[in-house]
């Protein structure tokens, strides 16, 4: 079959709502945009451990200790699971690891930026993860298989996440003056960044289209932010808390809520490697990266000479 | 326990602070183990060590939850976590050192699951329901984290020269806090003859037979026992590690004590 035909067949086959599985023919470009959105994925996981973990040894009572342990340990589990899901595109995860922590790999930016109270843990859990859904539901759609299984499994613990987060940001919103300075304090340094976390403005993605045409994404950065504003309004006011944007406000026609400018500067900036706690992310995951070199090598010398002994006794 | 505290002498208070002293360990473990979240060497290992760390705050909750209830005083968990100083707490100095490398870390965990596992074979049987309930539960978790740990020394052990040179180091640096493990004071002897306590000096056979075996296996030279061998964490005396980790751990719930966070 000549490079068209099986362009058009590899397009009938998405535009069926059919699964692309590891061994189907695929695009070169398709196969290089899933490595790169997936890795990018899996990395964000893997950073995202790092502003959490900073309140496990300080949570508040054992109960929060344990659950945040749990979320961290979790996102181990998404960054792994996804990791595999990688694999099956013909890389490997040390490769991909090694482009991001020594080359120009993305991660989610929303990792940028510093965890100072507990009240942050709480809000990330209820607008990061919050906003991670939203993208996420609509991913377990995509037209990759194994992108698409991972993040049904994925959504589920998030959601677990997010109810969590949501929870306890209400009990402190609801709390003592400073549980309640703490919780509104959190979610005034979050909102902008987690409406940054769907990327760039519909005009100013160049990815977008592609990745809408090969079933990857089903809509645009646009539409997930919008879909993300108009639920948590009302999750906001439940709770008592303030979303920092003066002009937030319903609008009548089309439906929606109507937000303010984001502060698209920042966010390039943070791209860039400017955020608040960028470099700091970098080093310690090369830091754990490096130190961990002798680990990985002591297990597979031992993996080598155990299957020489193997082999021998057999 | 610090210097101005009584032995117990009721059953109940011998059976609280003997459920205590184990919570303490199990705690501050879990706590340094924590530390490794999001720094492990390798993703699979920051989840085994996460999930160990998960378990071991877990099985001091539920201990320190029964303690709290016998007491009858009112008092949580939390607050038994949260409102005590150091020399109040009982844990063994083994488990506030310093997290270290990572064979450090294993070679912790495997001399105090093996431990655990010995001595959890005998409290489940233990003459008080709610307490051999406990521990046959947690039983099943202490098997998954000797069999990981025993994993680890032996790769570590017999995987490269390094790694050898590393856990070696472990070993002889954590010695001097094996004695302890084996210790039997005044609460130790009674709650064995409230029938709820075991005799810990027993254990000590059986697990130097485990570690040699393991250690052999692994290519490594079992420590000396003919050494200084720290003591006093039963009684509140500690490491200067412990205040620090305290400091960390508790200032939150203790700046707002009014605050609620469960």
């Amino acid at each position: 079959m000549d490079e068209q035909k099986k362009l058009d067949e590899f397009q009938r086959r998405i535009d069926n709502g059919e699964k692309i599985e590891p061994k189907d023919w695929m695009p070169d470009r398709y196969r290089k945009q899933l490595i790169r959105m997936m890795s990018q994925h899996a990395h964000s996981e893997v950073v995202g451990m790092l502003p959490e973990g900073n309140w496990i040894e300080r949570a508040p009572s054992l109960k929060r200790k344990k659950v945040l342990l749990a979320k961290v340990q979790d996102e181990a589990g998404h960054g792994l699971y996804i990791y595999s899901a990688v694999e099956t595109l013909g890389v490997t995860r040390r490769e991909l690891v090694e482009e991001y922590i020594y080359g120009k790999a993305k991660y989610s930016s929303i990792f940028n930026y510093p965890t100072l109270t507990y009240a942050d843990i709480c809000a990330i859990g209820w607008l990061v993860d919050g906003a991670a859904i939203v993208n996420q539901t609509m991913l377990a759609k995509s037209s990759y298989g194994p992108y698409s299984r991972s993040m049904v499994r994925i959504c589920k613990e998030e959601s677990f996440h997010k109810k969590q987060g949501y929870e306890m940001l209400a009990k402190m919103a609801n709390g003592t003056p400073e549980q309640k300075k703490m919780a509104q304090d959190a979610v005034n340094r979050w909102w902008w960044p987690t409406l940054m976390m769907f990327g760039p403005p519909d005009d100013e993605s160049p990815n977008s289209a592609e990745l809408i045409k090969w079933g990857v994404k089903s809509k645009t950065n646009d539409e997930l932010r919008q879909s993300f504003v108009d639920r948590t309004v009302m999750e906001a006011k439940k709770i008592g808390i303030e979303l920092p944007d003066p002009d937030l406000k319903y609008n009548k026609e089309t439906g929606h809520w109507d937000y303010g400018e984001i502060p698209w500067d920042e966010f390039w900036e943070v791209i860039r490697g400017n955020g608040p706690m960028n470099r700091e992310r970098i080093r310690a995951r090369r830091k754990a990266y490096e130190e961990g070199a002798w680990v990985r090598e002591a297990a597979s010398e031992y993996a080598r000479k155990k299957k020489l002994r193997d082999e021998k006794a057999s | 326990m610090s210097t101005l505290d009584k032995t117990p002498v009721k059953r109940d208070e011998i059976l609280f602070e003997y459920l205590v002293r184990l919570a303490d360990d199990r705690l501050i473990l879990g706590q340094r183990l924590s530390e490794w979240s999001g720094h492990g060497p390798e993703l699979e290992e920051d989840l085994a060590l996460a999930n160990i760390a998960l378990d071991m705050i877990g099985h001091a909750s539920g201990l320190y939850t029964y303690a709290a209830e016998i007491e009858g005083e009112g008092r949580d968990e939390d607050d038994l976590a949260y409102f005590r100083d150091d020399i109040d707490f009982k844990n063994f100095q083994m488990l506030e050192q310093p997290k270290g490398d990572l064979a450090y870390t294993i070679a912790r965990q495997f001399l105090f699951s093996l431990y655990s596992y010995l001595l959890y074979m005998e409290l489940k049987d233990a003459d008080d329901e709610q307490f051999a309930g406990l521990a046959s539960k947690h039983l099943k978790e202490i098997r998954y984290h000797l069999r990981h740990s025993r994993e680890w020394v032996l790769r570590l052990g017999d995987g490269t020269e390094e790694s050898h040179r590393r856990i070696q180091d472990a070993f002889d640096d954590i010695w001097m806090y094996t004695g302890e493990l084996f210790e039997m004071d005044e609460v130790d002897k009674k709650a064995a003859e409230e029938g709820f306590g075991a005799d810990l000096a027993k254990l000590r056979k059986p697990w130097k037979e485990h570690v040699d075996e393991v250690l052999d296996e692994a290519t490594l030279t079992v420590p000396d026992d003919n050494q200084y061998m720290a003591s006093g964490g039963r009684t509140g005396f500690h490491t200067e590690h412990l205040g620090h980790m305290l400091a960390q751990m508790q200032f939150l719930r203790r700046s707002y004590p009014d605050a609620e966070w469960t």
